[in-house]
């Protein structure tokens, strides 16, 4: 009888326990869902926990309205086709005020059309717990963070007095309007995620692999041109060429990398001999030092 | 290139054969603990280093802040790498732990680096829970010192039974082999009685890399493991497939009718189809018929996988009970003694009420006993009254209602539990079971004939507890004594239990601290219970100061049976009226422990009655209480024609 669990049975069995506590202890769970590899991932596992069941919480997608469009239609896409409950939040102050990441900067632009609507979002529906898909791996303010992270009633959390963390037994006592961020792949890696992705074959979004894209090269990074909002400044020119994406978000924000890696195998391959971090490419992790921790604190996931 | 050597070597379209290799690699997760300054997030930095887990934009950043925080000089401080925090990195101090994630061509790790300071040892006991071995870093120029003794503790107690002793900064003694062998003697002579199964010494430079990846040079006296393969190495499996089977049942997942599936995670053994299991706390049997998932059934599943298990039989499971081998069961009991390590600022207060939590129980407990703390630098038991924030002691603990479970030392999942305060939520202290308690299992409760509402109904009255709660000198005494006066009249069977008189009798033996005042409490509330009980109408009359002994009081009682008077007189007016003279004595310095001087009064946040006594009399108080009470007769009347109060 072959009984050692893989690496990738102990994650995975680690993760369904977790949103199995999630939704045994709070009223009102809701899982985040960004729409990148790590969702797909999270959903995956979610699907999982409750089978035969659905899920016992909505799925909740805070759109900055700057996502690459082809998010947007996957996110569609994945609804449809698990037939989970999905919330779609934008802020509405933030449209109105025309917040956007060019002309106000990535700080102001994430403040206000993420962080801030992800408070609304959660004020609104009333959620105790809400699931994100943060991996201790990525940053080393998240390498700190527990699975259960409290939040007080306005969203904040304070890394210098977080809850002791004792084996699988979790506090998920909690009193009105506070709340916890749950991360059921805290103790995944990026290679344990794609290993995964490959594995059970879950669907992701089409930019993750390489293709001829329309990419402008400003600040260093490789901007994909996603629509005729971003304007091209004097001597900046759109070239095709053969890139990809190593992690998604607001797509003015986001460095595509050349790449010819077209498979999953070639990504994970690729991935092996990687000489930088996935966060490289994301703009909102390099405005200051420890401005991670710091959006964190906030309320951003 | 980022995953070292044997994988550079990986051919891309061999990707999958490769990730097959990765997939088989174990996994071992182990802690850096020690001192402060003694070099552990250099340790992990430096493993991090040599084993190519640092993207360069990662270096580039470390950097950049070794020149602004760094406390290595024109050197990368690689503590920077794992004190994420930005306090840490100002204070140049570790808070909580990090955990970090490697691997070697032969093994996967995930490694928590805790911190040093006493006061976060609560962090170092989180990182310790979820890991097989711990490293235990000393100063080579310090040797063993206080925090190394309570970090092993620590990790003795919670069950870690593999040590590498990491005599560090031995390029600061010269590479000298007296100091690292005395070192390593006096380690020895400590912790004999800790019970670990395997220590490794390992003289090194985390600074420098001695003897951590790579064999140093300069100690050829050393011809031990390096770190880096003693940690390949190491075999730390305990085999809990060969244990008996425990299914602590997590949630229960019932999309329709048709199917009522258990799921949980198998803490220990192994089932499969057909097995007869045993629900823990009933003693009910049932067969597995399925094991459910979403690739399709299972044929078996092991310890450590996330399951769903249906059963043939209708039986009656819940969330905090266990599914479980019928020839090996556990322990089912409300009395069991266990070690406990002490989180918060707030003392443990034996009689206190806290939350008990086990993977998916809870109930509530009290600490009936302290027994004794346990001095962490010589073992020496000590008389205690209570237990401050990082000390350990040896409790007996009485939960609410009996829970399931097996000793610690034989069941690392289903011993151990956590302690958390039911004013604040915060997780206070966690718990490693020792043994049950045999007066548990041979007291049974007697059934009698006789019931609570025939005893009020005889005295066509329903019984209730009035919980007079306020400062000394605020007039609950006097108000509680006019009310019952006034019961008295209208044929009512009342009782006063005086917050003084008791203290002449059943509480005789109690003093004025923390833990005194819990206790004296506990036993009064225990008393105004058997009084209810009774049919009596009860009118406590108590200080009372701390909202967690009046909740306790009132989760004694039956629904709406307890009726928190909330007796509000300012402190300034309390201590003006002084009847007894006290405020003046303690005002002076003449009494210790006074409620509103030098001890605090917790009041109630939403008390069912609320007298602000401030210019009023006692006679409008009990019109105030008179009033409160027709009002709930009349409510509760229209959906219950029985007595009334």
């Amino acid at each position: 009888m072959n009984i050692a669990l893989t690496h990738l049975q102990r994650l995975e069995a680690e993760s369904i326990h977790i949103f199995r506590e999630v939704a045994a202890t709070f009223a009102k769970p809701v899982m985040l869902y960004s729409v990148g590899k790590d969702s797909s991932v999270l959903m995956h596992l979610a699907m999982k926990a409750f089978y035969p069941a659905k899920p016992p919480f909505p799925f909740l997608h805070v759109d900055t309205t700057w996502k690459f469009r082809e998010m947007i239609a996957f996110r569609d896409q994945m609804a449809q086709k698990l037939g989970f409950d999905l919330l779609v939040h934008v802020n509405g102050d933030g449209v109105r005020d025309n917040i956007n990441p060019f002309d106000h900067g990535s700080n102001t632009h994430t403040h206000v059309m993420k962080t801030v609507a992800l408070r609304q979002a959660l004020d609104k529906y009333g959620f105790d717990a809400a699931f994100g898909g943060a991996r201790r791996d990525e940053e080393k303010s998240r390498a700190k963070e527990r699975i259960f992270s409290f939040r007080n009633a306005q969203h904040v959390w304070d890394p210098k007095n977080q809850r002791p963390e004792m084996w699988k037994i979790f506090n998920t006592r909690i009193a009105t309007g506070e709340s916890i961020r749950v991360f059921p792949l805290s103790n995944w890696t990026e290679l344990d995620i794609w290993q995964y992705i490959l594995q059970e074959d879950i669907p992701i979004v089409p930019l993750y692999f390489a293709k001829e894209r329309p990419v402008v090269e400003r600040d260093g990074m490789l901007i994909l041109r996603d629509d005729d909002r971003m304007q091209l400044r004097p001597g900046e020119t759109v070239e095709n060429r053969l890139v990809r994406f190593r992690t998604l978000g607001c797509y003015p924000l986001t460095g595509a990398i050349e790449s010819d890696a077209d498979t999953l195998e070639a990504i994970v391959g690729e991935m092996l001999t990687a000489r930088t971090s996935e966060r490289q490419g994301r703009l909102i992790d390099r405005d200051e030092a420890g401005s991670m921790e710091k959006k964190k604190r906030e309320g951003y996931f | 290139m980022r995953h070292s050597t044997a994988e550079s070597l990986a051919p891309t379209d061999g990707i999958r054969d490769y990730l097959a290799v990765q997939e088989q690699k174990s996994l071992l997760r182990f802690l850096t603990c020690g001192s402060v300054d003694d070099g552990k997030s250099t340790l992990i930095g430096r493993l991090l280093s040599d084993t190519k887990q640092i993207f360069e934009d990662q270096l580039a950043a470390l950097e950049r802040d070794s020149r602004k925080h760094g406390t290595t000089g024109d050197d990368v401080d690689f503590a920077l790498l794992v004190d994420g925090l930005e306090a840490e990195r100002e204070q140049g101090i570790t808070i909580d732990v990090a955990y970090r994630f490697f691997a070697t061509p032969k093994r996967k790790f995930i490694v928590a680096d805790t911190p040093g300071h006493e006061q976060y040892t609560r962090n170092m006991a989180t990182g310790a829970s979820t890991a097989d071995l711990a490293i235990v870093l000393i100063d080579a120029r310090q040797g063993v010192l206080r925090q190394t003794r309570r970090h092993s503790i620590i990790a003795s107690l919670l069950g870690i039974r593999h040590i590498v002793l990491a005599v560090n900064k031995i390029d600061l003694v010269g590479f000298d082999k007296v100091v690292f062998e005395r070192i390593v003697a006096d380690y020895a002579q400590f912790s004999r009685e800790l019970g670990f199964q395997s220590i490794v010494s390992i003289p090194m430079s985390a600074r420098y890399g001695d003897n951590v990846t790579g064999r140093s040079d300069k100690t050829e006296w050393y011809s031990g493991p390096t770190l880096i393969e003693h940690l390949e190495t190491v075999s730390v499996d305990e085999a809990v497939v060969e244990l008996p089977f425990r299914f602590p049942v997590q949630y229960v997942n019932r999309p329709n009718l048709d199917f009522r599936g258990f799921a949980g995670t198998i803490a220990s053994g192994s089932v499969a189809p057909g097995d007869e299991v045993v629900v823990a706390k009933s003693g009910k049997s049932a067969h597995v018929r399925r094991i459910v998932s979403h690739g399709g059934d299972l044929s078996q599943a092991v310890a450590g996988q996330a399951i769903t298990v249906v059963l043939d039989d209708e039986v009656e499971v819940s969330r905090g009970n266990m599914l479980v081998s019928p020839a090996a069961r556990p322990q089912v009991a409300d009395q069991f003694a266990a070690n406990i390590v002490w989180f918060d600022e707030h003392a443990l207060l034996p009689g206190r009420s806290y939350i008990l939590r086990t993977e998916t129980d809870q109930t509530s407990a009290t600490v009936t006993d302290l027994k004794y703390r346990v001095n962490v630098n010589d073992f020496a038991h000590e008389a205690a009254k209570s237990l401050e924030m990082n000390e350990v002691g040896i409790c007996n603990i009485s939960t609410r209602a009996p829970i399931a479970f097996d000793i610690f030392a034989e069941n690392r999942t289903t011993g151990a539990f956590i302690l958390i305060d039911r004013i604040t939520n915060a997780t206070v202290g966690a718990g490693m079971i020792l043994h049950s308690l045999r007066r548990a299992e041979n007291i049974h409760w007697q059934s009698l004939d006789v019931g609570k509402h025939g005893r009020a109904d005889l005295k066509n009255q329903r019984p209730a507890v009035f919980w007079f709660t306020g400062l000394s000198g605020s007039g609950k005494s006097t108000i509680a004594n006019l009310f019952e006066k006034k019961l008295f009249a209208t044929g009512r069977h009342t009782y006063i239990l005086d917050g003084d008189n008791v203290r002449h009798g059943l509480n005789r033996d109690l003093g004025f601290t923390d833990a005194d005042r819990v206790e004296n409490i506990r036993r009064v509330a225990e008393v105004a219970r058997l009084m209810a009980d009774a049919g009596l109408i009860v009118i406590v009359s108590f200080i009372s100061p701390f909202s967690a002994e009046r909740r306790m009081a009132r989760e004694l009682m039956a629904s709406g049976e307890f009726v928190e008077v909330f007796v509000d007189t300012p402190f300034e007016e309390c201590a003006r009226r002084d009847p007894k003279g006290l405020y003046a004595r303690a005002l002076n310095g003449e009494i210790k422990n006074f409620t509103g001087v030098d001890s605090p009064y917790e009041a109630p946040e939403n008390p069912e009655i609320h007298l602000k006594t401030l210019g009023k009399s006692a006679e409008e108080m009990v019109e105030a209480l008179e009033l409160w009470l027709n009002e709930r007769d009349i409510a509760e009347n229209q959906y219950d024609s029985g007595g009334g109060i």
